[in-house]
């Protein structure tokens, strides 16, 4: 009998990739053959749909099975692309009351009968909807960009994490936490204009689980509706699927951190 | 980036330094504030009103600081600074 692990994709801060990476690792964690449910926790702002590309596919949502208007297997929708992965939306009503700890919990309860890996998409903020997303959590993955109110609102949430989620409210050995930097620009890093790797963690002081590159490869998978992890040409596909294989405990060295090397003439007059 | 920008930029220092540093300011005044309890903030108000009725001080004249020595010890600390006769 396997243990389900409840993984929440966090940041308090919004905007900063939370959808995009929730997409890139539920299908990475797929890919490597593990039946994954990726959940969109931002009811009345439902996105996930759409970065997943199933958004016209949505029948039922996540309070339509907490209010047992609709059941799970009528709610979830199987992945067109990867096996092994299903998507719980949002639903679109802007009832901030939908969420509550003994109905996210009995959903939760269910989910893990079925899949290995459950992937908690928080909203931004510090709401009921965030709150909800990182309670159950075994694994939070704080996602974090190298700019200052990001970083600050990470470490509030990891605050969050450490006193009001379910495993340190009772007492159990608290909830992982790591660290995942997106829209990482090296180039700006080596111009002393961003904050380096080294300088988030050394701030947030929690595991590295990866660092995605600010890529082109993410705004035209959102395009399409192709979780970026799905276009290996990319760096940020890569990135996605060095961090996935992290998560599975596999030791993967860090790639995209440093500078590309530029030519002669770029070097002179810049690209 | 590119030679012409190393003679342009390299006088000014780096700004992410300034945001390292301001980070770890107030990440450190943030962990502080995490493990007091939810009624700490009510407390410490009422804790300067009551001086208040007796000496007139402001706010940022008093500090109060909740320290968690082990687990069965924490100390209040109260810091009031009164203003000269």
């Amino acid at each position: 009998m396997h243990m389900a692990q409840i993984i929440v994709v966090t940041s308090g801060k919004g905007g900063v990739g939370k959808t995009t990476s929730s997409a890139a690792i539920a299908t990475g964690l797929a890919l490597k053959g593990h039946k994954t449910v990726v959940v969109d926790f931002d009811i009345g702002l439902r996105n996930l749909d759409l970065i997943m590309g199933c958004e016209r596919r949505v029948v039922y949502d996540f309070v339509n099975v907490i209010n047992g208007e609709a059941n799970l297997n009528q709610t979830l929708i199987k992945d067109k692309r990867t096996s092994n992965l299903y998507i719980l939306p949002a639903s679109q009503t802007r009832d901030k009351d939908a969420l509550t700890k003994e109905g996210v919990g009995r959903v939760l309860d269910e989910l893990r009968k079925e899949f290995e890996y459950i992937i908690c998409d928080s909203p931004a903020g510090i709401e009921t909807g965030a709150m909800m997303a990182l309670y159950f959590a075994d694994i939070a993955i704080v996602t974090t960009n190298p700019e200052v109110s990001s970083v600050r609102d990470s470490d509030r949430i990891l605050g969050m994490l450490q006193s009001k989620s379910k495993r340190a409210e009772d007492g159990l050995e608290p909830v992982k936490e790591f660290l995942l930097l997106t829209r990482y620009s090296p180039t700006r890093v080596a111009t002393g204009e961003m904050l380096s790797v080294a300088d988030v963690e050394e701030i947030l002081a929690i595991p590295l689980l990866g660092v995605i590159p600010e890529s082109q490869a993410v705004l035209k998978a959102s395009n399409s509706g192709i979780p970026v992890i799905v276009d290996q040409e990319s760096d940020a596909g890569q990135a996605y699927s060095d961090s996935v294989a992290r998560l599975l405990g596999e030791d993967v060295a860090m790639r995209f951190v440093t500078e590309e090397k530029k030519g002669f003439l770029k070097r002179i007059f810049g690209s | 980036m590119s030679l012409l920008d190393y003679f342009k930029t390299k006088k000014t220092p780096s700004t992410a330094v300034t945001a390292k540093e301001r980070l770890q300011i107030i990440v450190a005044h943030q962990r502080g504030e995490r493990d007091v309890p939810d009624y700490f903030p009510a407390m410490k108000q009422e804790i300067i009103e009551v001086i208040r009725k007796y000496v007139q001080i402001d706010s940022d004249q008093v500090t109060v600081q909740l320290d968690q020595n082990d687990d069965h010890l924490s100390v209040l600390e109260l810091n009031v600074t009164l203003p000269e006769k």
